[in-house]
């Protein structure tokens, strides 16, 4: 029987704001542990959360950014659970009011486009975070807690069951992400723990509308070990199946190093959070012109950007979308296309030398003026320096922020042509190289190549090949 | 009169005279815990020395001229489950004997900017939950009019020390009836104001939906008086109130003229102690005499209210109480794993009233049971404001017995939780309306018990219930009503 894969995810991301969700304190990341607490985000006795507004725009920019439907009135609830990153033994979070609801992404798998659903769209708040003696709890003598992120506002993001493969899901997510990052909502690093994803997986005879028997899978640190994992929990799922098995709901790991996902011990029964609304806070009402000012600042997002550089610019599918996950390379690519209309031949320099260089030298394409590179560009189209020349050129600009029209000066760098420069160059390749002149007369091309080389070589690269090849023949055939 | 009798307002005018010095009267006070706090154990930690320490530094404000808050210098008790920074709080239990908070509650701050003394914190039912502080515990209180008998809780403690004399004022919590029930048992004058018109930062929670600061006075206007330090707007307490605070005071000498009286029916029951409510009727007879316009008013969901409390507290209380876990501060009772720990502590560290209540509280709200018990109850809790907002169109204030009997016997009710549940029933359908509710001396009992009787009014009304109090103070003239202690080994003082 063949299967169908089906992959729900959930997305938890730290909102970007300088402060947690319910109190005062610093989120900055990497602080000695439990030095950005207070009596709030320790919940210790008799202490109360207040509402960060700053961390509602963020969560309402995401949302709208996602296309989901902020509420005029959403509630947040007492999520319960012991645990000892916990300091309150619940966890302030949203229920059955979320703060969104629907939404979707649109995202592009192989050329087509594919519309991803969202569930949902909540805040709540992080847990403090466990650092233990050995690997895992169970083993170790002890554990330490920091309490330095408890309280650090999330967002949790809940797809609909929509994704059909770990590529898909890995796709999705850098769609997801680049979308965020456009939103300003967060930093969404994963390595810092800033984005993090859960998936639910399960499998289905193809064209079946019932769900099967489902896993949760986490621990899943990169966009890349998303992919492996599903990919492997899908296959895992069905050998099980074409052998007759039944999978069984459970929650897995997965083993970076292993490769393979590993099912928790699952204790009896499944967890009662007890749910009820938190009665600490009122109800979160947002003003309609409040959505609607976070709405009007969105900036344009990935999706719209992608479709506006391909018609706009001319642009192919992977150069729009390089542009626009690269944001800062696609706002220098079209700093530089307001004032230069050569786009094909922009795209091609931008992604491809300057791309190089900023590689290279480690600088941001924030510090290289664009006005600059279109100056290089320019005295290229007008041949003036030739393209070694100009790359050479580039690299400086991208170290020194020298123009080039100074470095061309100053260095000699013009090009060498003409009957005055080029010609006297060319006479002595001749005079030097009789043996290749004879082997030319005799109909041998590739001696022009070579009489050619000469001249690149003695010019210091600085002329055209074209003219050199030209004055050679020109001179040649004189005689 | 010795100092330690004088009223709260008194006390602010001879200290406004300079006829008494802050640390005086502090003095008096110390002397008289000294004398007496052996018998009644009103107290959990007492503060002399910061007590003494802010008495001077007030005394050298006003000797150096500084224009003074009224109550600088009057000096105060608070219930030990507000948290006070640098001094052990322990909401009565094992749990927290040693939690020192980093923190003072919004209220003791702005006790302090004021200028007033710390006593000590006074004893409770442990994390509010009881109606005779026999559940603390480090020991039960005792009532100053008869040592056998119970001062009523919660806040006990705060009721037994304002009573005999040990603190001219007190601060209390109240969530069902945990003010009004102690002040009426011990014959004073007890504020549950408006659910969000104190801050409730720093109270540490027993159930949020439905704790609220008060006061505990001798009289009207000694609460009113504090009413006026305590109220107002917290940025730190989402759930408090933005309107604008009165002064509390200016209601105290208005008449009652055309005043809308609702006796409420079912709390003036025939099968409450006779006494009570003979008392009771008497007051209202006195304010019909005076104009007021009195009626009978049913309201018949106060049968289901005190169901409905007994599920949400015990609910937001299964919540509110998970943080005691030992692994941050307070009792830690180890283990071999986290869960060990968790259970150790919590077992050892919790008596078997608030574990009675986590139990219900968690089961009431576990998949399964929530629709039918939590959520049944908050719709009961909607019935009951509605029935309460159509009360108030008729009426100005409701009345009632605060308790249906005085003071019970220690060691009566302790082992019979509905029995000691059914002491706060005239209490807990103001608190589950958030509404003001006011309980005030009502008489004197054949036994010599005080008893109470309950003011209501509609949300923000504190003023209008002040008046009333104020009014019938005036007219009865026997306030403030003080026992004498009789000792054990004979004597009173």
């Amino acid at each position: 029987m063949k299967y169908e894969v089906v992959i729900g995810l959930e997305i938890h991301l730290e909102l970007q704001t300088s402060s947690k969700l319910f109190c005062g304190c610093s989120t900055i990341f990497g602080r000695e542990p439990n030095s950005n607490c207070c009596p709030i985000c320790l919940g210790l006795p008799g202490s109360l959360p207040v509402f960060n507004r700053r961390a509602i725009e963020l969560a309402v920019a995401a949302a709208l950014a996602l296309n989901s439907d902020v509420q005029e009135k959403s509630r947040f609830d007492r999520k319960n659970y012991f645990y000892p990153d916990l300091p309150k033994a619940y966890q302030i979070s949203q229920y059955d009011q979320p703060l969104a609801r629907g939404g979707y992404l649109q995202i592009e798998v192989d050329c087509a486009s594919r519309i991803i659903n969202l569930e949902r769209v909540h805040l709540e708040e992080e847990a403090g975070k466990l650092i233990h003696s050995s690997e895992s709890i169970m083993g170790s003598d002890y554990s330490l807690v920091d309490y330095n992120r408890a309280g650090i506002p999330l967002l949790e993001i809940v797809t609909a069951p929509d994704i059909t493969s770990g590529r898909e899901a890995r796709l999705f997510l850098e769609d997801l992400r680049s979308v965020l990052l456009y939103s300003g909502a967060s930093d969404c690093k994963m390595e810092e723990g800033s984005l993090r994803c859960d998936a639910n997986i399960s499998l289905r005879p193809a064209g079946s509308d019932e769900l099967g028997t489902r896993a949760e899978v986490k621990n899943m640190n990169s966009f890349r070990a998303v992919e492996l994992a599903l990919n492997y929990e899908a296959g895992r799922q069905e050998e099980i199946l074409a052998a007759g098995g039944t999978v069984i709901q459970e929650t897995c790991h997965w083993d970076e190093e292993r490769k393979k996902t590993i099912p928790l011990r699952s204790k009896e029964g499944s967890s009662d959070y007890r749910y009820f609304p938190e009665p600490d806070l009122l109800p979160l009402v947002l003003e309609s012109t409040f959505i609607e000012e976070i709405s009007a600042a969105l900036p344009e997002l990935p999706p719209a950007r992608r479709k506006r550089l391909k018609e706009q610019y001319g642009l192919d599918a992977s150069e729009a979308a390089l542009f626009t996950f690269n944001r800062s390379l696609g706002d220098f690519f079209e700093a530089a296309a307001a004032r230069y209309n050569q786009y094909a031949n922009l795209a091609k320099w931008v992604q491809g030398d300057l791309l190089y260089y900023l590689r290279e030298s480690g600088k941001n394409v924030e510090e290289v003026e664009p006005q600059k590179f279109i100056d290089l560009l320019t005295l290229l189209d007008k041949g003036d320096i030739n393209r070694p020349v100009a790359k050479e050129l580039l690299s400086e600009i991208v170290l020194s922020g020298t123009s080039p029209q100074k470095m061309i000066r100053d260095k000699g760098l013009g090009r060498i042509s003409g009957d005055e420069q080029l010609l006297p160059i060319v006479e002595k390749v001749i005079a030097e190289n009789p043996d290749a002149i004879e082997n030319y007369r005799q109909g041998k091309e590739k001696a022009m190549a070579f009489l050619v080389g000469r001249v690149m070589a003695l010019t210091g690269g600085r002329a055209d090949p074209g003219e050199a090849n030209k004055l050679l023949k020109e001179k040649i055939s004189r005689k | 009169m010795k100092i330690y009798e004088q009223t709260a307002a008194n006390l602010s005018k001879l200290l406004q005279n300079k006829e008494v010095s802050s640390v005086e009267v502090v003095q008096s006070f110390l002397d008289r815990i000294e004398l007496i706090e052996p018998y009644l154990k009103s107290f959990i930690t007492h503060t002399p020395a910061m007590a003494l320490d802010m008495a001077s530094t007030v005394d050298n404000r006003r000797a150096g001229g500084e224009k003074l808050h009224p109550l600088a210098g009057v000096p105060i008790a608070i219930k030990d489950n507000i948290s006070t920074r640098g001094l052990r709080t322990t909401c009565a239990s094992r749990i927290l004997e040693n939690y020192i908070p980093p923190y003072d509650a919004t209220v003791v701050e702005t006790l302090k900017q004021v200028g007033m003394p710390l006593l000590g914190k006074t004893n409770m039912d442990e994390f509010a939950m009881g109606s005779s502080t026999e559940n603390s515990a480090f020991y039960p209180s005792r009532n100053p009019w008869n040592l056998e008998r119970v001062p009523g809780g919660s806040s006990g403690g705060s009721a037994v020390a304002v009573s005999s004399g040990m603190a001219p004022l007190a601060l209390g919590s109240d969530t069902g009836g945990s003010i009004r029930q102690p002040a009426s048992l011990c014959g004073l004058t007890g504020l549950r104001p408006t659910y969000g018109r104190v801050s409730r930062y720093g109270l540490i929670a027993f159930a949020s939906s439905l704790d609220q600061i008060g006061t505990i006075s001798l009289t009207a206007l000694d609460s009113a008086m504090l009413m006026n330090v305590i109220s107002g707007y917290d940025l730190l307490d989402s759930t408090t109130l933005s309107e604008p605070v009165p002064d509390y005071t200016i209601f105290l000498d208005e008449g009652i003229k055309k005043l809308k009286v609702g006796v409420i029916k079912e709390n003036v029951s025939e099968d409450f102690d006779p006494e009570v409510t003979a008392a009771v009727m008497k007051n209202i007879a006195l304010l019909k005499e005076s104009g007021a316009e009195v009626d009978e008013v049913s309201l018949p969901l106060t049968d289901y209210g005190l169901g409905a409390y007994y599920l949400i507290a015990p609910s937001e209380a299964s919540s509110n109480l998970g943080r005691y876990d030992g692994v941050r501060y307070g009792f830690n009772a180890g283990g071999e794993s986290i869960d060990d720990m968790f259970s150790a502590t919590r077992g050892r560290g919790f008596g078997p009233e608030v574990k009675r209540r986590i139990m219900i509280g968690t089961y009431a709200l576990s998949a399964g049971y929530f629709d039918a018990y939590y959520l049944q109850a908050m719709k009961v809790r909607t019935m009951i404001r509605r029935e309460y907002e159509a009360a108030f169109k008729r009426f100005d204030i409701l009345v009632g017995a605060t308790t249906p009997t005085p003071a019970f016997k220690i060691d009566e009710k302790i082992d019979d939780p509905l029995q000691m549940y059914l002491s706060d029933i005239c209490n807990i359908t103001d608190s589950l309306a958030g509404v003001p509710s006011l309980s005030i001396p009502s008489g004197i009992s054949s036994g010599g018990l005080p008893m109470g009787m309950q003011l209501t009014a509609s949300p923000l009304k504190e003023g209008l219930l002040l008046k009333v109090a104020g009014f019938l103070e005036r007219e009865r003239g026997h306030l403030p009503l003080r026992p004498k202690v009789k000792l054990p080994e004979g004597g009173e003082v």
